[in-house]
């Protein structure tokens, strides 16, 4: 069904999604803890910046990334030339843009899930003389587990359709960050329909899986 | 020990100011929904912080605003059972009982729950989860995790309200034992007047935030006359004698 452009294409976003999801897993749930955990100045804000990316269109959120990470870049310059390595046009900006954009949808998840955590719970592992990170670790993430793993899923989702953001910084080159969308497009722009057709569908299967996991979780959520 | 607790506290227009302290005693705090008995004992846990005032145990500061000096919760190191019990749903109830012997040896622990499993007739149930064990077990285990490490002090929030009499009854029966065992202040929060005559030492009725009376449980006995429960609140005694100079108590001080 698959030519080996396509399956490449689609092992590529795999290892795209999941290089991000890793990270995202990581940094929004410890970004989520601290939203729902701690009071403090800039709270929201941080959360309206953290979500953002969910509500910009992609291509503004690519063009911020081009900004910071790009050659001249704020964060990009002095890396180049520090190393002589520039992220722009490789897969790790796939991983970039994805992670940025796909970001919002664990740390919302997981805000709520941990929100959801019974406080009388927390406190309790606070009298018996347990530490904010032990809380943390034995009981609040055990009990928001359920929230945390339909964020990581519906993160990885929607990294692996990450379009608008991965082609302004990463490009389309064909073998090195032509992800599935990506490739997609191309196809579709030259013409190629039935490769293109069973792309569509074997993208749409693999989201529709992970939709159908991340609601499963979600909804058990206590 | 002595505990001791001068506290302050406005929550919108509600302002909680009391001020007692008792030895090693058992005291339980009476009164309506609302009128501060939680917030005293989460006060006294940490994890609410008073506007005002000094809660010490000996010469123990566990807070003072004068000096902004304090220990947190986890310093404290008192047992508390919550009034819905706060089981963590996702550990069996040994697991439960260990998570309550925090800087305790680990060999140590396992002794020590062993005996508290065994103590308190819940060593069978140990694999199980809380979801699974029936409301009179799961107090004994939310005491017994309480009682883990020792605790200087012991906070009961209304432990006993969801349990049905002959429970209530054998559960008043073990706490008398575990009282017995730890020479500890207790401060117990109830609506049950007959619980509070057994156990107390002493009764600090609470209104609107103030503590309006002190008594020791045989000044109720010694009344017969005494309707019971409703008669150390004031609302009551408007109602049943439609003054407020019944505010009196009938029987201070007798």
């Amino acid at each position: 069904m698959l030519d080996s452009q396509a399956l490449s294409s689609l092992r590529l976003s795999l290892q795209v999604a999941s290089v991000a999801t890793l990270f995202i897993v990581f940094i929004g749930t410890a970004a989520a803890y601290l939203l729902a955990m701690r009071n403090f100045r800039g709270r929201e804000v941080l959360d309206m910046f953290l979500t953002l990316p969910l509500v910009l269109p992609p291509t503004v959120t690519g063009y911020y990334l081009i900004i910071l990470f790009g050659r001249n870049g704020l964060v990009g310059r002095p890396v180049f030339e520090a190393t002589g390595w520039s992220v722009m046009f490789t897969w790790q900006a796939a991983v970039l843009a994805s992670f940025v954009v796909a970001l919002p949808l664990m740390v919302k998840t997981a805000r709520a899930a941990i929100e959801s955590v019974d406080k009388d719970l927390i406190n309790a592992s606070y009298t018996l003389g347990h530490s904010n990170l032990k809380t943390a670790v034995k009981v609040i993430l055990p009990l928001a587990k359920k929230g945390l793993i339909a964020g990581a899923v519906l993160s990885f989702a929607r990294a692996m359709g990450e379009f608008g953001a991965t082609i302004m910084l990463a490009g389309n080159i064909p073998g090195k960050t032509d992800t599935m969308p990506i490739a997609i497009y191309s196809l579709a722009g030259s013409g190629e329909w039935s490769k293109a057709h069973a792309m569509v569908a074997v993208f749409t299967i693999i989201s529709g899986l992970f939709l159908y996991i991340a609601n499963r979780f979600g909804r058990r959520t206590i | 020990m002595t505990l001791s607790i001068s506290i302050r506290k406005q929550l919108g227009s509600f302002e909680l100011d009391v001020s007692w302290e008792i030895n090693n005693e058992f005291a339980v705090l009476f009164g309506h929904s609302g009128a501060g008995k939680s917030l005293t004992l989460q006060m006294i846990a940490g994890l609410i912080e008073p506007d005002q005032g000094v809660i010490k145990l000996d010469d123990l500061l566990f807070f003072d605003s004068a000096s902004g000096k304090g220990l947190r919760p986890q310093d404290r190191r008192l047992g508390y059972v919550f009034q819905d019990l706060a089981l963590f749903p996702h550990m069996t109830v040994q697991e439960n009982i260990l998570y309550g012997g925090c800087g305790i040896s680990r060999t140590e622990r396992l002794v020590r729950a062993d005996n508290i499993l065994r103590r308190f007739r819940i060593a069978d149930l140990r694999d199980k989860l809380p979801a699974q064990i029936s409301g009179g077990q799961k107090q004994r285990v939310a005491l017994a995790r309480a009682l883990m490490r020792k605790p200087r002090v012991l906070l009961l929030d209304e432990p006993f309200s969801a349990l049905d009499a002959a429970i209530r009854l054998e559960m008043v029966k073990l706490l008398k034992e575990v009282r017995h065992d730890f020479a500890i202040p207790v401060v117990m929060i109830t609506h049950d007047l007959r619980e509070a005559r057994s156990l107390a030492d002493r009764i600090f009725v609470y209104a609107d935030g103030r503590i309006i009376r002190s008594v020791r449980p045989d000044e109720i006995i010694l009344c017969p006359e005494s309707g019971g429960v409703q008669d150390l609140l004031p609302s009551s005694i408007y109602r049943l004698q439609g003054h407020a100079s019944a505010l009196a108590f009938p029987y201070a001080g007798s």
